[in-house]
C-alpha cells in the first residue's frame, strides 16, 4: 500500500509521453512576421499543470489533449475540453478551475473561455 | 599559594597558569617532572568543579609529552572516567577530554589496548548525552578509529552503537554567522563513516535504516539510504540475509510510489549496491545462495508491470530490475534470463508503436547492461539463444513508419553491434543496409542523423564490411545523374550522401575510401555552374570538414588527410584564381567569399593536429608557394599563368583572396613549427591588409597577421616598451633575437596603423588591423596591447569609426572561430577578459561621462560587450560600482546597448538582490518600458528582467504588483510567440 497520507483514488494510472518543448521556427524568430495563437500555444499553457493527486502532469495523465484544445484568435475565443482519468473522479472540479485559472492569468483579456469535461467521460460533467 | 588557597576561584587561576605554561612548554619536560605533574594533576580531579577546566587543560597539555611513562596514560584516562562527569562541562572542556583522548589514542595505542573493554566503555560514558556539533565531529572520528584500530568493544558492541546511532538521522543546521564554518553534511559523513564501519552494527542499524526509509522525512529516507548503499561495501550475506525482504519491500515501493527523483535515484542505487554485496559473497554448497533468492523476489514483484508498457509502474520496475542487474555479471545473467523472453514476447504482442518503444527501450536498457561486462560468454549466455528473435525485433522497429521507434531501433542496433560475436556476417549485411536506407531514404531528419551516427560508431568495428558495403553504395548515390526525380529530392539526397559519408569516416581504413570519393565529388559541383553550385560546395566541404575533425586523434589518418586534401583544395583555388585572373568576369563559385570561409575550417583542422615534423613539411611547401608562386607540390600544376597574390594589379584580385587559404594553414601551425621567410610574409600580410579595397581580403590579411605575431616568439624584448611613433625602422639583420624581430615588425604595424586612422582612402582597413593586433596581444598579455587598447579607445568619440570601434570590443572579448583560439595553438592567457576588464572599464566610463551626446553611445555599447564576455560569477561581483551607469543605459536608444545591458541585470536580479532592491523603482519603469520596444529579442529580454525582478524580497515588490501585472497584460497578446511565452512566465511569477 502507499506510504504515506490517504490511499490514492487510482494508484497506478495509464500514462502518456510528454510531447516536450515546441520547437522554435526560424519563422517565430522573425521580428517582422506576426504568429497567431494556436491550438498548441494553449495546450502548451495548461499540459504541464500538476494533478492534485498525482506527481504527474495533466499531459502525462491524457487529462488533456491537444486535439482537445481550440483556439480562435480572430474570435478571441478559446474552448478546451479535459478528460478526468477515472470516471469518479473527486478532483473534476479542481482540475477544471487549475485549467481556467492558468488560462485567465496567461491569455490576453479579450478571450472569452470555455473549459468542459469531455462529453460522457465524468458522472457529475454539470459540475 | 595560590594551588593551596582555600578559595577555589583563587587555585583555579593558580591551576590555569601552571597550565598555561605547560601547553607552551610541555616538549621540554624530563620523564621525571611529567611523572611528578600526572600524579599531582590527577589528584587535581577531585577538587572543586572551578577548578577542573585548568586541571584537564593541563592533562591536554601532558597528553602531548613524548616521555610519558609507560602505565601513565591509561592511569590519566582512569581518573577522568572516574572522576569527571564530562557531559556536566561546557563545550570547551568536553572538547578538552576529547583531545586528549585522541592525543593518547595516537600515541600510545598499545597501552590503551591493554584496557580492554574498559576503555570503550569509559568513552561511551564520557560521549554518551554529546550535543555539540564541534565536539560530535571529534567524538565521530575517535568512534571510527575504535573500530577501524580493533580496539576490544568487548559486551559494548550495542551500547557504542547507541551511544552514536541517536543522532541519526543528523538534524542540523547551523546558525547564520556559524563562525565554525561546520556544514550539516560534515556530521552526516562523520556519522555515516561511523555506523558503516563495522558489519557488527548490522543488526542494530538495519532495523533503524529501514524505520527511517519509512519515514515521511525526505531527507531521512536519503539519509538512511546512501547510508544503507555504503553499508553494503562491507557487509556479506551473513548480515544481510534476515532484513533482505523488508529492504526490499522499502526499496520498492521509494521507487514505485516516489514523487522525488532523488530519492528513486538513491533507491536504485541502494539496490545496486544490495545486489553487489550478495553477489560478491562466496558460496558454500550446502547454503541457500541468497542472490538468486533475492532476485527471484525482485523478479516476482516487477517482472508483470512489464507487460503493461502503457501503465505507470513499467518504468519503476525496470529501473529496479535493470539496477540488480547491473551489479555483477551473474546477477546479469539471472534477471535478463528471465526478462529478455518477456520482453520480445510482449513486443510481438503490442502492435502500437507507441507501446512497442516502450518495450524496446526497456530491452535497450538490458542490453547496455550487457554492454558493460563486454564480449557475451559463448557457453551462459541467454544472449545468444535469443540472437534471432532479438535481431528481428530490432529491424522490425527500423522498418516501422514511427520515428520515435526508429530511434530506439537504432540505438539497440549500435548497442548489439558493440557486443562482439553476436551479430552473425549475413545479420552484419542487413545492418548495413538499414543504415544505409535509413540514412539516406527516411524522410524524418532525426532518423536519418541517428543512422549516421550509428554507422560512425558502429564502422571502427566492422571496418571492411562498412567500406566494403557502405562507401560504394554511397559513391554511386552521389554519382548517379538526376532522372525523373525533382531536383530539389535530388539535392537532398545529394546532402544525405555527403554527410552519411562523412560520419562513417571513424576507421583509417575508410577515411582512405571516403575521402578520394568527397574530393572527386568537389571536383564534379565546381565544374558544374549551377546557381546552386556555392551552397553544393560548401556541403562537400563541411563533410570535408567533419572527417577532418574524426581524423585528428590518428596521427596516420591525420597524416593521410592533410596531405591528400591540403594540396587538392590548393590546387583547385589557385586554378580557379589564375583563370579568373586572365578572363576576368567569370565569377567563378570556388572564389565566393563564403566557399572560401567554408574551406578556411577545413584546412585548419587538417593542419592543427598534425606532429611538428610533419608540419614542418607541408610549410616548406605551401608559404613559398604564396610567396614564389611554387605551384610544383600541387597535384595539377600546369597553370595559364602564374600565381602571385601579394603582388600589385587589378587582375590579382582573385588571387589576393586565397590569403584566407593560407592563413587557415598558417595560423593553425603548432606554435614550435618555424615558417619559413616569416619577415617577408609578414610585411606582405601588412601591406596587404592596410591598401586592399577589397574588405573580405584586407580582413583575413590583417587576421593572419594577427595569428602570426601572436604566436611570435618573444625572446627577452618583451619587457620594453616601444616608442609609440615613428622612429625610422632598420632593416631587419640576421642576428636579431626573436624578440626584436617582434619588436620590429610591431613596430612597422604601427607605423602604418596611425597614420591610415587619420585620414585616406583606408581607414576602415586601418582599424581592422588595429583591432586584430590588438586582440593578438591582448591575448598573450604583450605590453604593446595597453597602447593599442588606448588607440582604440579614442576612436570611440571619432563620429565616424566610433561605432565600427565599439562593436570592436565585442571582437576583442569573443572567442574567434578560425584564428586567435586556443585550439589552432595560439597563446591565449586564460585570465585575458578579467584582466581587460581591469584595465579598461575605468577608462571607458570615464570616456563616458566626458564624451559628448552624439558618441555616448559607443561607450555604452563598448562597455555593453565588455560586460557581455565576463563570466557570469566575476560580473556579479564587479558590477555594483557600474551599476548607475547600466540603469542610465537602460534609457540608451541602441538596442545592442539594450539587450546587452539587460542581459547583464538579469543574472544581477537574481544573485545581488539586495542592491538591486534599491533601485527598484527605475528598473520596474525601465523594463516595462522596454516590453514595448520594436525589436524582439530587446522585448523577450525585458520580460526576462521583469520575471527576475521576482527574486527581490517580497517587501520590496509588493507596491508594484498591480501595476506590473496589469502592464504584463499587453505582451501577452503580443504578436510573436516567442515574446508571449516569456510574458505568461513572467506575469504568472509576479
Amino acid at each position: 500500500g502507499p506510504g504515506g497520507g490517504a490511499p490514492l483514488e487510482n494508484a497506478n494510472p495509464l500514462i502518456y509521453r510528454r510531447s516536450g518543448e515546441r520547437p522554435v521556427t526560424a519563422r517565430e524568430e522573425d521580428d517582422e512576421l506576426p504568429d497567431i495563437i494556436d491550438d498548441r500555444e494553449i495546450f502548451d499553457l495548461i499540459r504541464s499543470i500538476n494533478d492534485p493527486e498525482h506527481p504527474l502532469t495533466l499531459e502525462e495523465l491524457n487529462v488533456v489533449e491537444q486535439v482537445r484544445v481550440k483556439v480562435n484568435d480572430a474570435e478571441s475565443t478559446v474552448a478546451v475540453e479535459f478528460t478526468p482519468t477515472i470516471p469518479h473522479c473527486s478532483m473534476a472540479t479542481l482540475i477544471g478551475l487549475s485549467i481556467k485559472v492558468k488560462l485567465i492569468r496567461s491569455l490576453p483579456e479579450r478571450f472569452k473561455l470555455d473549459v468542459h469535461i469531455t462529453p460522457g467521460t465524468h458522472v457529475s460533467e454539470h459540475a | 599559594f595560590c594551588l593551596e588557597n582555600t578559595d577555589p576561584r583563587m587555585r583555579g587561576r593558580g591551576m590555569q597558569l601552571l597550565s598555561q605554561v605547560l601547553l607552551q612548554c610541555y616538549y621540554l619536560l624530563q620523564e621525571k617532572e611529567v611523572l611528578h605533574l600526572v600524579l599531582f594533576y590527577e589528584n587535581r580531579l577531585q577538587d572543586h568543579h572551578l577548578v577542573i577546566p585548568s586541571v584537564l587543560q593541563g592533562l591536554r597539555a601532558l597528553s602531548m609529552c613524548e616521555v610519558l611513562s609507560p602505565g601513565l596514560a591509561v592511569s590519566v584516562l582512569k581518573a577522568i572516567f572516574q572522576e569527571v562527569h564530562v557531559q556536566s562541562l561546557l563545550q570547551l572542556d568536553r572538547h578538552t577530554v576529547y583531545s586528549i583522548i585522541t592525543n593518547f589514542m595516537g600515541t600510545r595505542e598499545e597501552e590503551l589496548k591493554g584496557l580492554g573493554a574498559d576503555f570503550t566503555f569509559g568513552f561511551i560514558q564520557v560521549m554518551d548525552g554529546e550535543k555539540d556539533p564541534r565536539n560530535l565531529l571529534v567524538a565521530f572520528q575517535i568512534v571510527r578509529d575504535l573500530i577501524a584500530k580493533n580496539y576490544a568493544l568487548g559486551p559494548f558492541v550495542e551500547e557504542l552503537f547507541e551511544v552514536t546511532s541517536c543522532y541519526f538521522p543528523i538534524d542540523f543546521t547551523p546558525p547564520p554567522n556559524d563562525p565554525h564554518g561546520i556544514q550539516r553534511e560534515d556530521l552526516i559523513l562523520s556519522l555515516r563513516a561511523v555506523l558503516a564501519s563495522t558489519p557488527q552494527f548490522a543488526e542494530f542499524l538495519l532495523p533503524l535504516l529501514i524505520e527511517k526509509m519509512d519515514s515521511d522525512l525526505q531527507s531521512a529516507k536519503l539519509d538512511a539510504l546512501q547510508t544503507l548503499t555504503a553499508c553494503c561495501a562491507i557487509y556479506g550475506q551473513k548480515e544481510l540475509q534476515e532484513f533482505l525482504p523488508s529492504l526490499w519491500s522499502s526499496l520498492r515501493r521509494e521507487v514505485f510510489q516516489t514523487a522525488s527523483e532523488k530519492v528513486e535515484a538513491e533507491s536504485l542505487a541502494a539496490l545496486h549496491a544490495l545486489s553487489a554485496c550478495l553477489s560478491r559473497s562466496v558460496l558454500s554448497s550446502d547454503t541457500e545462495d541468497l542472490l538468486y533468492s533475492f532476485l527471484s523476489s525482485i523478479l516476482q514483484d516487477c517482472r508483470h508491470h512489464l507487460c503493461e508498457p502503457d501503465m505507470k509502474l513499467v518504468w519503476p520496475s525496470a529501473k529496479l530490475l535493470q539496477a540488480a542487474a547491473g551489479a555483477s555479471l551473474r546477477a546479469c545473467h539471472h534477471i535478463t534470463s528471465s526478462v529478455l523472453p518477456l520482453l520480445l514476447e510482449q513486443y510481438n504482442k503490442h502492435p502500437q508503436s507507441s507501446q512497442r518503444r516502450t518495450i524496446l527501450e526497456m530491452l535497450l536498457g538490458f542490453l547496455e547492461l550487457q554492454q558493460k561486462w563486454g564480449h557475451v560468454e559463448e557457453e551462459e549466455s541467454t544472449l545468444l539463444s535469443l540472437q534471432a528473435p532479438i535481431c528481428s525485433v530490432v529491424f522490425s522497429a527500423l522498418t516501422d513508419p514511427s520515428v520515435q521507434l526508429q530511434l530506439v531501433g537504432i540505438r539497440a542496433l549500435t548497442v548489439l553491434g558493440s557486443l562482439q560475436g553476436f551479430l552473425s556476417p549475413s545479420d552484419l549485411e542487413l545492418v548495413v543496409d538499414h543504415l544505409i536506407r535509413l540514412a539516406l531514404c527516411e524522410e524524418d531528419s532525426q532518423s536519418s542523423e541517428a543512422a549516421m551516427e550509428a554507422a560512425g560508431s558502429l564502422a571502427p568495428i566492422y571496418p571492411k564490411v562498412f567500406s566494403g558495403r557502405m562507401v560504394p553504395r554511397l559513391e554511386e548515390e552521389l554519382q548517379s545523374e538526376p532522372e525523373e526525380e525533382s531536383s530539389r529530392d535530388r539535392c537532398s539526397l545529394r546532402q544525405r550522401c555527403l554527410q552519411a559519408l562523412a560520419a562513417v569516416s571513424t576507421h583509417t581504413s575508410i577515411v582512405r575510401e571516403t575521402v578520394p570519393v568527397l574530393l572527386q565529388h568537389l571536383r564534379k559541383v565546381q565544374k558544374e555552374s549551377e546557381a546552386g553550385s556555392a551552397q553544393d560546395i560548401i556541403s562537400v566541404c563541411q563533410s570535408l570538414h567533419r572527417v577532418a575533425l574524426q581524423c585528428q586523434q590518428d596521427a596516420e589518418s591525420c597524416w593521410y588527410y592533410h596531405q591528400t586534401v591540403v594540396p587538392s583544395l590548393l590546387a583547385m583555388a589557385v586554378q580557379a584564381a589564375v583563370q579568373e585572373s586572365t578572363h576576368p568576369p567569370l565569377g567563378k563559385a570556388l572564389l565566393q567569399e563564403e566557399v572560401l570561409a567554408a574551406m578556411v575550417p577545413v584546412i585548419s583542422a587538417a593542419t592543427t593536429h598534425l606532429s611538428p615534423e610533419l608540419a614542418a613539411q607541408s610549410v616548406s611547401h605551401v608559404v613559398p608557394l604564396f610567396l614564389n608562386g611554387e605551384v610544383s607540390f600541387l597535384p595539377q600544376n600546369s597553370f595559364s599563368c602564374s600565381f602571385q597574390p601579394f603582388q600589385d594589379g587589378e587582375c590579382l584580385e582573385a588571387q589576393r583572396r586565397l590569403v584566407a587559404l593560407l592563413m587557415a594553414f598558417v595560423c593553425s601551425l603548432p606554435r614550435n613549427v618555424a615558417i619559413p621567410q616569416q619577415e617577408w610574409l609578414l610585411r606582405e600580410l601588412l601591406a596587404l591588409s592596410c591598401s586592399c579595397n577589397c574588405s573580405f581580403t584586407a580582413t583575413t590579411a590583417a587576421k593572419c597577421f594577427a595569428g602570426l605575431v601572436n604566436k611570435h616568439p618573444a625572446g627577452k624584448g618583451l619587457g620594453r616598451s616601444l616608442p609609440t611613433t615613428g622612429s625610422a625602422v632598420a632593416q631587419p639583420v640576421p642576428s636579431m633575437s626573436p624578440g626584436q624581430q617582434l619588436d620590429e615588425i610591431l613596430q612597422l604595424a604601427v607605423n602604418r596603423i596611425e597614420p591610415g586612422l587619420v585620414e585616406g582612402p583606408h581607414r576602415t582597413q586601418a582599424l581592422t588591423l588595429l583591432l586584430w593586433v590588438t586582440k593578438a596581444l591582448v591575448l598573450r598579455y604583450h605590453p604593446l596591447s595597453s597602447h593599442l587598447t588606448d588607440k582604440l579607445l579614442g576612436l570611440l568619440s571619432d563620429t565616424e569609426l566610433g561605432p565600427a570601434a565599439a562593436d570592436g570590443f565585442s571582437l576583442l572579448m569573443a572567442e574567434s572561430p578560425d584564428v586567435l583560439h586556443k585550439g589552432c595553438h595560439a597563446d591565449v592567457r586564460i585570465m585575458f577578459r578579467q584582466r581587460f576588464f581591469t584595465d579598461n572599464v575605468p577608462k571607458l566610463v570615464q570616456g563616458f561621462h566626458g564624451a559628448g551626446p552624439d558618441v555616448k553611445a559607443n561607450y555604452l555599447k563598448g562597455l555593453s560587450h565588455v560586460l557581455n564576455h565576463l563570466p557570469k560569477p566575476v560580473l556579479v561581483t564587479e558590477l555594483p560600482t557600474l551599476l548607475s551607469l547600466l540603469l542610465e543605459a537602460l534609457s540608451c536608444s541602441d538596442r545592442v546597448v539594450q539587450l546587452s545591458t539587460l542581459s547583464c541585470l538579469q543574472p544581477l536580479l537574481l544573485e545581488a538582490p539586495q542592491i538591486m532592491s534599491l533601485h527598484v523603482d527605475t528598473l520596474v519603469t525601465k523594463f516595462l518600458s522596454l516590453t514595448s520596444s520594436p525589436t524582439m529579442a530587446v522585448r523577450i529580454a525585458a520580460l526576462r528582467c521583469a520575471h527576475a525582478l521576482t527574486s527581490l524580497p517580497t517587501i520590496v515588490l509588493l507596491p508594484y504588483k498591480a501595476r506590473v501585472i496589469r502592464a504584463l497584460a499587453k505582451p501577452l497578446d503580443d504578436k510573436k510567440r516567442l515574446v508571449r511565452k516569456e510574458a505568461v512566465a513572467a506575469r504568472g511569477e509576479w
